[in-house]
C-alpha cells in the first residue's frame, strides 16, 4: 500500500485545518487591533468564519478519488474520504455555532483569545475526523483535549469553571495515558503506526485474543472517555455544570462527534472483519471483540444516563446525563457496523451525530440566554418560558423532541436509522433495550416541555430579551433540527451513506 | 412524479391554517378562532369530495400520490397515501369531528387560543394522515406527532391533574409505539420496503414468509402498540385519566379520532400482513375485547361524574369493534368500522354535552344535577337521542354497527357463539349505565336552585350538535350507503385473512 504524495491533494486534505489555523491567527490579530468595544464583534468574526469553513468543506471538501490509495495523504496520516468530510462538516459547524453563542455570555464574548483557543480545538477535531495513522489519532485528539480544558476552566475567577477544567484534566490526562499505552502496543504487535497496515498486519500476525484485547481495552478507555461512555463518564456531569455554557456545547457536540467518526474509522480498520481484506488468507477476526464490547457499553450507558438524568435538577446537569445517554444510543450503531455491509450502521452514525450536533447547540443556546436573563439553571425556573418568550420555549421543546426521538424533528429519523442497522445486523435484543430507554428518556424531556409550558411563575409577565447571534444561532440550529427531519433527510441519508460505503473500503 | 392526488390536498389544508396562526403575530384572538374554523370546514368540504371521487367498485388503493421521501443505499421511504373503502370513512370522521370540536372551543377556552387552535390543526393534519399512509415509516411519523398536540391540550387547558394524565397518556402510548417501531424496521428489512401494499403483495404470493414464532412476534409487535390507543382491557388505564383531565374538544377528538387509530391499525396492518397470526390470536383478542365490554359496561355504572361514565363507556364500545374485526369475516369487520364511526359521532356528541353542562355547572358529579330537562329542554331532547344512539336503540346509527358485529361474530369460523353470547350482555349493561345516567341527570325534579335558570344552547353549541344529529340518523337509517363503500375493500382484506390459511392447510 502506498501513500499518494500528490501536492496538491495534500493541501486540499488540509484544507480546513488551514482555513481555521489563518482565521484563528486572524482573530488574535483583530483582538489586538481592534478597540474593546468593537472587541464584542469578535464572535461573528470566529463564528461565522467556522460557518464558511464549513460550507467550504461541504462544497469542495470531497475525496480526491475513488480509490483509498489516493486518499491516503500526507504519508498515511490524513485519509480524506468522505467520511472525514461528513464529520469536518459537523465539527465545524458545531464550533461556528459556539462562538455564536459564547457572544452572549460577559467576560468571554470580547477575549480573541478564547475565541482562538476554541478554534483551535475545532482543528483538533477535525483532523480527528481524518486521521489514518495511530500518531495522528493521538495528536489529534490531544490537540482537542488539551485545548478543550483550557476553555473548560477559562473563567478563573468562577469556582465552578476552574474546577470543571481542572477535573476534566486530570480525567482527561489519565485517560489519554492508558489510550497512548494502548496505541504503542499496537504498534509493537505490528510495527506500523498506520491504521490501516496495522489492521492488515494485526489480522495475520496470529497474535491470539489476548494481546488485541489487552490493547482494546486500553484504548476504548480514552474514546470512552471523550463520548463520555459509561463506566467513563463520571467527569460529564460536573465539567458540564461547571464549564461556561458554550464550552458545554462544544464537548457535547464537536468533541463527541469527532471522537464517534474516529473510533468507526478506527475501529474497522485496525480490527477489520476479515471479508472487507479482500485477497488475504488466514486471517483472524478480531471485529466480535469490540461488537461485543459495543454492546456492552452500549446497554450500560444509555441506561445509566436515562437513569440518572430522571433525578437532576440543574438542566445542565440534566442535558450531560442525557448527552450520556444519546452516546449510548449511538454506540448502537457502533455495534452494527461490523456485521452489516451496506453502511448503513455508519450512515447512521453520521446521520446520529449530524443531527445530534445541531441539537444540542439549540438546547444549550437556550440555556445560556435563560441563564442570562434569570441567573438560574434550575429546571423549575423554566415555568413559564412559553409566556416569557414562546419562540425560546418552542425551540427548547423542538431540541426535546429531537433528543427524545419525535417526529417531525431530526432525532427522530436519526434513531430510526440506529435501531433500523441494529436490527439489520441481528442485534434485536440490543434495539429492544435501546427502544426501553427511548422511554424513560421521553420521561425526563417532557417533564422539561411541562414545566415550560404548563407551569406558571410569578415572573412570566418578564419577556426574555434574544439578541442578534442568538437569533443567528439558534435559527441555524433549529432550522436544522426541523428540515433535516423533514424535507433534507434523503441529502444528508445519501451522502452519510456514501461516506460509510468509503469507510468499508480498506485497501 | 404524479399529479398532486386528492387525498394529499385533503392532507395538507389543515396546515395552510397552521403556519400563519404560529408566524403571523398580529392575529386577533376572534380572527384565530374563525381563521381555524374557516380552514377545518374547507377541509371537511374537500373531503367529500373524496367520497364523490370514490369508486366503490374497486377494492385497492385511490387517489394515491406516491412519492419518493428518503431514498439510502439499501432501502427507500415514500410519501404513499391514498384511501379504499377501509380509511374513507376514517378519514371523513376526522374533518367531520373537527369543526366541531372548534366550534365548540369558541368559549370555552379563553386562555392562548393561537397556540391551542395551531395545535388542533396540526392534530387535524397528523390524524388525517395515519388514515391514509401507506407505508409503514410514514404512518409511524403521523402517529407519533399526533402525541404531541394531544399532551399539549391536555397538559395545558386541561382540569386539576393535567399534567400528571398528559405524560401518562404519552408515555403509555409512546410505549407501545416503540415495540411498534422495532416490528416495522424488521418486517421493512426482510420485505425490503415499507411500503404496505407491496409487503402484503410478497405475504400473499408467499415470496416474504415467515416462521410461526417471528410471524407472531411481529403480529404482537403491532398488536400492542394498537392495542394500548383503543384502548383494550387491560391496557386501558391511561385512557379515563386522559378522558377526565382533557378539555371537552381534548376528549371529543380523543374519544371521536385518535382511539380509533388503535382499531384502523388493526384492520389495516396485522390482518393483511400477518393473517395466520391473526386466527391464531383471534379467540384471545375476542376474549379481551368482550372482557372489556363487560368491564367498560360495569364501571361505567359505578360512576359518579358524568365525564368518567362517558370514558369507561368508550372502552365497551371499541371492544365491540375488536370483536367484530377478529370475527376474521366480511360482517364482522364491516360491523367493525361502521362502529368506530358510529362511537365517534355518539362518544364524541356525548363528549360535547358533558362540556356543555360543565361549563354551566363547573361539576360534572351527578348527583350535582337532576331534573334539567325542565330548565334546558332543547339541550335534553338532542342529548336523548345521543344517549339512545349511543346505547344501540334501533333506528339509529349505533344498532346497525352493534348487531352487525354481532352478526359476524356469531357466524365467525374462529371464534365460538359463546363471545356472541357474552356481548349481547354487554348491550344490555350499556342501556342500564345510559338509562341511569340519563335518569339521574335529567329526569326527576329540578330540586336544585342552582339549575332552575340554566340557559339553553346558544348557537354555537346548536351547531356542533346538529351535525352529529344529522349523522346519528343518517347511518341508522341509510347504513346501506356507508356499507357500499367498504364492500370490496372488506371482501378482499377478507380473502386476503383467510387465503393463505387455506394454503397452510394444504401445506
Amino acid at each position: 500500500m502506498n501513500f499518494s504524495t500528490d501536492v496538491q491533494a495534500s493541501i486540499m486534505a488540509i484544507l480546513p485545518e488551514i482555513l481555521m489555523t489563518v482565521l484563528a491567527i486572524a482573530v488574535l490579530a483583530l483582538d489586538l487591533v481592534w478597540s474593546r468595544a468593537r472587541r464584542r464583534d469578535l464572535g461573528y468574526v470566529a463564528g461565522f468564519g467556522l460557518l464558511a469553513v464549513a460550507l467550504i468543506v461541504l462544497l469542495v471538501g470531497g475525496p480526491p478519488g475513488d480509490e483509498t490509495s489516493d486518499q491516503l495523504l500526507l504519508g498515511g496520516m490524513i485519509r480524506h474520504d468522505t467520511m472525514a468530510q461528513i464529520f469536518r462538516v459537523m465539527v465545524i459547524v458545531a464550533g461556528g455555532l459556539s462562538c455564536l453563542l459564547t457572544m452572549g455570555v460577559s467576560r468571554l464574548n470580547v477575549r480573541g483569545d478564547f475565541y482562538a483557543v476554541l478554534i483551535v480545538s475545532v482543528i483538533g477535531g477535525s483532523l480527528l475526523s481524518a486521521a489514518a495513522d495511530l500518531i495522528m489519532v493521538f495528536l489529534a485528539l490531544e490537540t482537542l483535549s488539551i485545548t478543550l480544558y483550557l476553555l473548560a476552566g477559562y473563567l478563573r475567577e468562577d469556582v465552578r469553571s476552574s474546577e470543571a477544567g481542572l477535573k476534566y484534566f486530570l480525567f482527561g490526562a489519565f485517560t489519554s495515558a492508558i489510550a497512548l499505552y494502548g496505541l504503542s502496543l499496537l504498534y509493537g504487535f505490528t510495527g506500523e503506526t498506520n491504521i490501516y497496515r496495522v489492521g492488515r498486519a494485526l489480522a495475520t500476525g496470529g497474535l491470539g485474543d489476548a494481546p488485541v484485547v489487552l490493547a482494546l481495552g486500553l484504548i476504548t478507555v480514552g474514546f470512552g472517555f471523550k463520548v463520555s461512555a459509561v463506566p467513563f463518564h463520571f467527569w460529564t456531569p460536573d465539567v458540564y455544570e461547571g464549564a461556561p455554557t458554550p464550552v458545554t456545547s462544544l464537548l457535547s457536540t464537536a468533541s463527541k462527534a469527532a471522537s464517534f467518526g474516529v473510533l468507526l474509522r478506527f475501529l474497522l480498520a485496525a480490527f477489520p472483519p476479515p471479508e472487507l481484506l479482500g485477497s488475504l488468507e488466514n486471517v483472524q477476526d478480531y471485529s466480535q471483540l469490540w461488537v461485543q464490547l459495543a454492546v456492552v457499553l452500549s446497554v450500560v450507558t444509555m441506561t445509566l444516563g436515562n437513569v440518572l438524568a430522571l433525578v437532576q435538577t440543574n438542566i445542565k446537569r440534566l442535558l450531560a446525563y442525557s448527552s450520556i445517554a444519546q452516546a449510548g444510543y449511538t454506540l448502537i450503531g457502533v455495534a452494527a457496523i461490523a456485521t452489516d455491509r451496506s453502511g448503513d450502521g455508519a450512515a447512521a452514525i453520521a446521520f446520529y451525530m449530524f443531527m445530534y450536533v445541531l441539537t444540542n447547540s439549540l438546547a444549550f443556546g437556550v440555556v445560556i440566554l435563560f441563564a442570562n436573563a434569570t441567573g438560574s439553571e434550575r429546571i423549575a425556573d423554566l415555568a413559564g418560558l412559553s409566556r416569557r418568550n414562546p419562540g425560546l420555549a418552542l425551540a427548547m421543546t423542538l431540541a426535546l423532541l429531537s433528543l427524545g426521538g419525535i417526529p417531525p424533528a431530526a432525532g427522530f429519523v436519526g434513531k430510526f436509522l440506529l435501531f433500523r442497522a441494529a436490527i439489520d445486523a441481528g442485534l434485536v435484543a440490543l434495539a429492544l433495550v435501546g427502544v426501553v430507554n427511548v422511554i424513560i428518556g421521553l420521561y425526563y424531556y417532557l417533564v422539561i416541555v411541562k414545566v415550560m409550558y404548563m407551569e406558571r411563575s410569578p415572573d412570566e409577565d418578564q419577556p426574555i430579551p434574544v439578541s442578534t447571534p442568538y437569533t443567528w444561532a439558534l435559527g441555524i440550529a433549529a432550522a436544522g433540527v426541523l428540515l433535516l427531519g423533514t424535507i433534507l433527510v434523503t441529502p444528508l441519508v445519501e451522502w452519510a451513506t456514501e461516506a460509510a460505503q468509503s469507510l468499508y473500503v480498506l485497501l | 412524479m404524479e399529479d398532486i392526488s386528492l387525498v394529499t390536498v385533503v392532507l395538507m389544508l389543515p396546515l395552510v391554517g397552521f403556519f400563519p396562526l404560529v408566524f403571523v403575530r398580529s392575529l386577533t384572538d376572534q380572527t384565530i378562532r374563525w381563521l381555524t374554523l374557516t380552514v377545518s370546514i374547507i377541509t371537511f368540504g374537500a373531503s367529500l369530495l373524496l367520497l364523490r371521487n370514490f369508486d366503490s367498485n374497486q377494492a385497492g388503493l385511490q387517489m394515491v400520490t406516491d412519492w419518493e421521501w428518503i431514498s439510502a443505499g439499501s432501502f427507500t421511504i415514500r410519501y404513499f397515501v391514498g384511501v379504499d373503502g377501509i380509511s374513507i370513512w376514517l378519514v371523513l370522521l376526522s374533518t367531520f369531528i373537527m369543526p366541531l370540536a372548534i366550534l365548540f372551543s369558541f368559549t370555552s377556552i379563553k386562555e392562548r387560543p393561537r397556540l391551542y387552535y395551531a395545535l388542533l390543526l396540526l392534530m387535524e393534519w397528523a390524524m388525517i394522515g395515519v388514515f391514509i399512509a401507506q407505508d409503514l415509516f410514514l404512518f409511524y411519523v403521523f402517529w407519533e406527532v399526533t402525541l404531541v398536540p394531544m399532551y399539549f391540550l391536555i397538559g395545558i387547558w386541561g382540569s386539576e391533574d393535567r399534567i400528571y394524565a398528559a405524560i401518562k397518556f404519552f408515555l403509555y402510548t409512546m410505549a407501545g409505539s416503540l415495540l411498534m417501531l422495532v416490528a416495522i424496521l424488521w418486517l421493512g428489512n426482510e420485505a425490503g420496503t415499507f411500503a404496505v401494499p407491496d409487503i402484503i403483495a410478497q405475504i400473499q404470493s408467499g415470496e416474504l414468509s415467515f416462521d410461526v414464532s417471528t410471524e407472531r412476534l411481529l403480529f404482537l409487535g403491532f398488536a400492542i402498540a394498537f392495542a394500548i390507543k383503543v384502548p383494550m382491557w387491560p391496557l386501558h388505564s391511561w385512557l379515563p385519566d386522559a378522558h377526565v383531565q382533557a378539555p371537552t374538544a381534548g376528549s371529543v377528538i380523543l374519544a371521536g379520532v385518535l382511539l380509533k387509530m388503535g382499531t384502523y391499525g388493526f384492520v389495516r396492518f396485522n390482518l393483511p400482513m400477518f393473517p395466520e397470526a391473526s386466527r391464531d390470536f383471534a379467540p384471545y383478542i375476542a376474549v379481551l375485547a368482550v372482557i372489556g365490554i363487560i368491564y367498560g359496561a360495569w364501571v361505567s355504572y359505578g360512576q359518579k361524574d358524568v365525564k368518567k361514565l362517558v370514558a369507561y363507556s368508550s372502552i365497551s364500545h371499541l371492544g365491540f369493534v375488536m370483536l367484530g374485526i377478529f370475527a376474521l369475516n366480511s360482517a364482522g369487520i364491516q360491523g367493525g368500522i361502521l362502529q368506530m364511526v358510529n362511537h365517534g359521532i355518539s362518544t364524541g356528541g356525548l363528549f360535547l354535552l358533558v362540556g356543555m353542562l360543565y361549563e354551566r355547572r363547573h361539576t360534572k358529579l351527578m348527583s350535582a344535577f337532576g331534573g334539567i330537562w325542565a330548565a334546558m329542554p332543547l339541550f335534553s331532547g338532542i342529548s336523548l337521542v345521543i344517549v339512545l344512539s349511543s346505547m344501540g336503540l334501533p333506528g339509529l346509527n349505533g344498532f346497525v354497527g352493534e348487531f352487525t358485529i354481532l352478526v359476524g361474530s356469531a357466524g365467525s369460523d374462529v371464534l365460538s357463539i359463546w363471545f356472541t353470547v357474552f356481548a349481547s350482555l354487554g348491550i344490555i349493561l350499556a342501556a342500564v349505565y345510559m338509562l341511569y345516567m340519563f335518569n339521574t341527570v335529567y329526569m326527576g325534579a329540578l330540586d336544585k336552585e342552582e339549575n332552575r335558570r340554566l340557559p339553553d344552547l346558544h348557537w354555537q353549541e346548536l351547531w356542533a350538535l346538529i351535525p352529529i344529529l344529522i349523522m346519528v340518523f343518517a347511518i341508522g337509517l341509510q347504513a346501506g350507503y356507508f356499507f357500499d363503500f367498504m364492500d370490496n375493500s372488506v371482501s378482499q382484506l377478507v380473502e386476503q385473512v383467510s387465503g393463505s390459511v387455506v394454503a397452510t392447510a394444504g401445506r
